[in-house]
C-alpha cells in the first residue's frame, strides 16, 4: 500500500482500536488466531462492521452487518467517502499535508449519493451512512479484508477504493489505525517479499530499474533480463497463444485450484514440456513430464516465511523427509547445476544471508535475531533496528522532508462482475472457505476433521422453498462454462438469490468448472467471488446415479421424505431470478 | 518509519516476601514476584495467558492483615505486603487441597510438578480410604448426588469419552481447574462450547446438554487440550500410544516451525516421536498465538506423514 507490498499493521493493534470493518473476510474461519486478536480488540470496547454478501460466522459478531451484494464493494466504498466528504468529516489537516489528488477523487465519487450507492450494493442509504460516519468519527480504526475484496476482476482497484478511505480520515499511520489484507497462505507475503512477482526483486525492488537491476546483476555473475516477467492470468494467456510451450510449477495446483479448469487442463496438456515440484502427485503432477518431489517446507525444511504482519519467521524441520523428497534449495541448485551453474550447497541461512545483502527492508534479520525476537516485521534495515510496528508514521511528521512523498487518492471506477446475472442465469455463487479445510484440499484433505462435510450448494432457506428441495438433495448447478451435480445445504447466512460453495472438494465438486476466469489486469487475480448460475432440481434418485464423478450425499439426509412443491422426479425447479446487481 | 507502541508506565512497589525485600511493578500478582524472587509457588489453574480464576487454592500464601489465605495468582502486589509463602498454615492447606484432590482424580498424566509438589507437601491421599467403585459418575449427571460411603473415597472415575477422531476427554482426570473453560470462552477461542456444571463434588465439565462433542458447538480448535494441567484432555495419538505404552518424551522431539495453512503465521511447536507428529502446541510466550491455534493447525498435519506424500 503507497508503495510497500504489505499491510501496515501489526495484530496487537487490532485488540487496541476503537472501530473494526472487516471488509470481504470471514476471518473468524479463514484466519481464525487473527480473529482472537480482533476479539480482544471487541472485548475492550471497540465497535465492529462487517461488509460481507453472507452473514458469515464473522459477520455475526459485528455491531452492523452490511449485507453487500457480490463485486458491489467499490460502490460502497466510493459512497462511503462521498458521505464522508459530504458530512464535513474528512482529516482536512491530514489530507492537506499528506496526500496528493482529493479534488479529483472527490469529483469522482460525487455521482454515488446514498440513494446511488443503495441502488448498486443492495445497502440500505442509512447503513452506508452509518458506516461511514463511524469510520470517520473513531479515534482509531482498522480497516481488514481478505479475498472477498482481492478475488474480483477488479482487485487492485477494489484495494484503492479501500486505501482511499483511509486517506480520507488519517486512518493510516498511527498505531490501531491501518489497512489489514489478511494473507490465505503462509508464505502468500513472503512470497512477494522475496522477488516472486513478474516485476520485483526481493524487498518490492523494480527490476524496471537499471540501477537495482545493475547490483542484482553484480552479486549474481548473471545478467537479469530488464523487462517485467508474466504474472499467472498472463502465463496462461501466452500458453493459449502457444508463446509459453515450457512451465515449471512449484507447489501450486492449477489443475485445479484456477477458474474454468477445464481450459486450464488444456492448456497445460497442450505445452511441450511441463515440470511440477510438490510433496504430492497432485492433479497438476499427473499431467507433467517430469515430477520433482519435494520436501514438506513447513515441516521438513528450513527457510523463513512473512505473515500477514510483516513478521518473517523461521521454519524447521521437524520431521525426515520420505525416500526421494529433496529440499527445495537443493532441487533448484541441482537444476541450475545441469544448467551449467554451479551454486554449490547452499543452507537456507546462507540463502537469506544474500537476500539481506540484496534487499535493505531485510538487511538487519540475522537467524539468530528471527529465533530471539519471536520473528521481525519488516523494514528492519540494520541489525540493531526492533523492525516496524507500524507502516507509514513518516506521513504524520511535521517536518515535509521526513514526511516524505504524499500518498495518492486513486479514483476508481465501478464495475459490475463481469458473469451477469440474467434470467437464464439468474443466482449470483460466491466462493470461500470453511474453518476445517484449506485451498483445494491438497493439504487439508490429510486429516480427520470431526467438522468436515462433502462439498455441497449452500442456498438460503426462501431458495430452497422456491426450488422444492431438502438438505442433502441433488441439484445440478450451471454456469456459462459448465455443469456440475451437488448436493443442497441449508444456511441462514446466506439471502436469496445468492449460493455459496467452496473450492475444497475439487474431486468431489468441481467447483471451478463454473468460475470465470476472467482476471483483473493489473494484479491478475481471477474472479473467483462472482459468478452467475441457474440451479436445477434433480430427482433424488440422481444422488445414486454418478454424474460425472461429482454427486454425494451426506450420510443421513435426504431420504426422500421431506415436502417437496409437487414437482415430480425427472421434472426439474429452477431458482427464480430474486437476485439484482446494478 | 521506526515506530513504537505507547507502553503505559507502571510505578514500582516494594514489598517483602519470606523476609526479603523485593520490588516489582505496580500491577504484577504476588505470584509472579515469588517467580521473580526465585520462590517456587505450585499452581494448578493458573495460566499467564488466562485471566485468574481463584478455583485450585493451591497457590495460597500468606499476607501480613489479611485474615485469610490468599491466592498469590491473582492478588496484586501493594507497597508494604508482607508475604509469606512457607509457614505451617500455607503447607497445610496445599497439602490438603493436593490430598483431596489425588484421592479422588487419576493424576497419572499430571506432570512431573504435580508428583513433586504431593511429595514436597506430604499430601497422604490414601488416608481418605480405598477409592470407591468406579465409574459412579456415568449415570449420573450433574446436580444427581448420592451420600457417599464411609469408609471409601469419593472419586471422580468415570468412561473416557471418544467421540470425534481427534481428541479424547478422560474426566476421571479432571481437576475441575477451569481453564479449558477459559480457553474455550472469553479468554481466547469465545466458542462457549463448554462450561461447568453442577455444584461441588458433582460439579464436571460439560457441554450443552451433556451433548457429545459432534453435537456441540465444539470447532476442535484443541485449546483446551493446550491449557488442560493432568492430561484429562488429550489428542487422540498421545492417548494411543499411551494406551500401547509406547508413549515416550524421552525419545520426542519439540521443533518450533510456522504453520503451513493460513497467512496468520502461527507457531507450531511439533511434537515427534519417531519421525511421526504425535502432538502440536504454541508457545504461549510467543504475542502471534498466546498458545492457541485452530483446527487446521492443531490437527491438520497428517499430510505431511501420511502415504500421499
Amino acid at each position: 500500500m503507497f508503495g510497500a507490498g504489505g499491510g501496515t499493521s501489526s495484530y496487537r493493534e487490532i485488540e487496541e482500536t476503537d472501530l473494526i470493518v472487516l471488509w470481504g473476510s470471514n476471518a473468524r474461519e479463514a484466519h481464525p488466531i487473527f480473529f482472537h486478536h480482533l476479539l480482544k480488540g471487541l472485548r475492550r470496547g471497540a465497535r465492529m462492521y462487517a461488509v460481507d454478501p453472507r452473514r458469515s460466522t464473522s459477520a455475526q459478531w459485528a455491531d452492523v452487518w452490511l449485507g453487500i451484494d457480490v463485486g458491489s464493494d467499490i460502490a460502497l466504498a466510493n459512497t462511503v467517502a462521498r458521505e464522508i466528504i459530504a458530512s464535513g468529516l474528512v482529516d482536512t489537516e491530514f489530507v492537506r499535508r499528506a496526500t496528493t489528488g482529493f479534488q479529483e477523487f472527490a469529483d469522482s465519487v460525487e455521482p454515488f449519493t446514498l440513494a446511488e450507492g443503495e441502488r448498486l450494493t443492495g445497502v440500505p442509504g442509512e447503513v452506508i451512512a452509518d458506516l461511514a460516519h463511524a469510520y470517520a468519527k473513531a479515534g482509531r480504526a482498522q480497516l481488514c479484508w481478505t479475498l472477498g475484496i482481492t478475488e474480483h476482476h477488479t482487485a487492485t482497484d477494489n484495494v484503492l477504493a479501500l486505501c482511499n478511505l483511509s486517506l480520507l480520515t488519517g486512518h493510516v499511520g498511527r498505531f490501531g489505525s491501518g489497512l489489514v489484507p489478511l494473507r490465505g497462505q503462509n508464505n502468500v507475503q513472503g512470497g512477494g517479499d522475496m522477488g516472486a512477482l513478474p516485476n520485483k526483486f526481493p524487498g518490492f525492488q523494480d527490476v524496471e530499474d537499471d540501477e537495482i537491476r545493475s547490483r542484482f546483476d553484480a552479486r549474481w555473475g548473471a545478467t537479469v533480463p530488464p523487462t517485467r516477467g508474466w504474472h499467472l492470468s498472463q502465463m496462461f494467456e501466452a500458453m493459449e497463444r502457444g508463446d509459453l510451450r515450457a512451465l515449471y510449477v512449484l507447489g501450486e495446483n492449477p489443475a485445479q485450484s484456477e477458474a474454468d479448469d477445464h481450459h486450464t487442463v488444456q492448456l497445460l496438456e497442450g505445452l511441450d514440456h511441463l515440470v511440477v515440484q510438490d510433496i504430492f502427485l497432485t492433479k497438476t503432477a499427473q499431467l507433467a513430464q517430469v515430477v520433482l518431489p519435494a520436501a514438506v517446507a513447513a515441516f521438513e525444511s528450513e527457510g523463513t516465511v512473512t505473515s500477514s504482519e510483516r513478521r518473517v519467521q523461521r521454519l524447521r524441520p521437524a520431521l525426515r523427509p520420505p525416500e526421494g523428497a529433496r529440499d527445495d534449495i537443493e532441487i533448484i541448485g541441482e537444476l541450475a547445476r545441469r544448467l551449467g551453474r554451479d551454486w554449490g550447497h547452499p543452507s537456507a541461512e546462507e540463502v537469506w544471508d544474500e537476500c539481506r545483502s540484496l534487499s535493505p527492508m531485510h538487511a538487519g534479520m540475522r537467524y539468530d535475531r528471527l529465533e530471539v525476537l519471536g520473528g521481525i516485521q519488516w523494514p528492519c534495515p540494520d541489525e540493531d533496528h526492533p523492525g516496524t510496528l507500524f507502516l507509514h508514521g513518516r506521513l504524520w511528521e511535521d517536518d515535509p522532508a521526513k514526511r516524505g512523498r504524499p500518498a495518492p487518492f486513486s479514483p476508481v471506477r465501478f464495475e459490475p462482475p463481469l458473469d451477469e446475472l440474467t434470467e437464464e442465469f439468474p443466482v449470483r455463487l460466491t466462493t470461500g472457505r470453511r474453518l476445517d479445510s484449506f485451498n483445494t484440499g491438497v493439504q487439508s484433505g490429510g486429516y480427520a476433521s470431526p467438522l468436515r462435510r462433502p462439498e455441497t450448494l449452500d442456498l438460503s432457506p426462501e431458495d430452497m422453498d422456491a426450488l422444492g428441495v431438502a438438505e442433502g438433495d441433488p441439484v445440478q448447478v450451471t454456469s456459462r462454462r459448465g455443469s456440475i451435480t451437488v448436493p443442497v445445504h441449508l444456511d441462514r447466512s446466506l439471502r436469496p438469490g445468492l449460493a455459496f460453495m467452496t473450492l475444497h472438494f475439487p474431486d468431489q465438486a468441481d467447483t471451478n468448472v463454473l468460475t470465470l476466469d476472467t482476471w483483473d489486469p493489473k494484479s491478475g487475480t481471477a474472479e473467483f467471488k462472482a459468478t452467475a448460475v441457474r440451479v436445477d432440481r434433480l430427482p433424488r434418485s440422481a444422488a445414486a446415479v454418478p454424474a460425472g464423478d461429482a454427486a454425494r450425499v451426506p450420510d443421513g439426509t435426504a431420504d426422500g421424505t421431506e415436502a417437496g412443491n409437487g414437482t415430480e422426479p425427472g421434472e426439474v425447479a429452477q431458482v427464480g431470478g430474486t437476485a439484482t446487481v446494478g | 518509519m521506526t515506530t513504537v507502541a505507547p507502553v503505559a508506565l507502571r510505578r514500582k512497589v516494594e514489598l517483602t516476601i519470606d523476609g526479603e525485600a523485593v520490588t516489582a511493578h505496580e500491577g504484577t500478582t504476588v505470584l509472579e514476584a515469588c517467580r521473580a524472587a526465585g520462590i517456587e509457588v505450585p499452581t494448578l489453574c493458573y495460566l499467564e495467558t488466562l485471566a485468574p480464576v481463584n478455583v485450585c487454592r493451591v497457590c495460597v500464601v500468606e499476607v501480613e492483615g489479611s485474615r485469610a489465605l490468599v491466592p498469590s495468582c491473582s492478588r496484586p502486589v501493594a507497597p508494604g505486603m508482607v508475604v509469606r509463602t512457607g509457614t505451617d498454615r500455607v503447607r497445610t492447606s496445599r497439602r490438603m487441597v493436593l490430598e483431596l484432590l489425588a484421592s479422588s482424580v487419576d493424576l497419572s498424566t499430571a506432570g512431573g510438578d504435580v508428583h513433586r509438589w504431593i511429595e514436597e507437601y506430604e499430601a497422604q491421599p490414601d488416608r481418605h480410604g480405598p477409592a470407591a467403585g468406579p465409574t459412579v459418575r456415568d449415570g449420573a449427571h450433574a446436580g444427581h448426588h448420592e451420600a457417599p460411603e464411609v469408609g471409601l473415597a469419593a472419586t471422580v472415575a468415570q468412561t473416557v469419552k471418544r467421540d470425534n477422531n481427534q481428541y479424547v476427554r478422560d474426566y476421571a482426570k479432571c481437576i475441575l481447574c477451569y481453564k479449558c473453560v477459559e480457553a474455550c470462552g472469553e479468554e481466547a477461542q469465545n466458542t462457549f462450547a463448554i462450561a461447568v456444571a453442577g455444584r461441588g463434588f458433582d460439579a464436571r465439565i460439560s457441554t450443552e446438554f451433556d451433548v457429545g462433542l459432534p453435537d456441540s458447538a465444539c470447532v476442535y480448535c484443541g485449546n483446551c487440550i493446550a491449557v488442560c494441567p493432568t492430561g484429562a484432555l488429550m489428542f487422540v495419538s498421545e492417548h494411543d500410544l499411551r494406551a500401547r505404552d509406547e508413549w515416550d518424551e524421552d525419545r520426542q522431539t519439540v521443533t518450533r516451525t510456522v504453520c503451513p495453512y493460513c497467512g496468520v503465521g502461527c507457531n507450531l511447536e511439533l511434537h515427534v516421536q519417531d519421525n511421526r507428529i504425535v502432538k502440536v502446541t504454541s508457545p504461549l510466550d510467543h504475542d502471534v498465538t498466546s498458545g492457541n491455534l485452530c483446527v487446521k493447525g492443531r490437527f491438520g498435519f497428517e499430510f505431511a506423514q501420511g502415504d500421499g506424500q
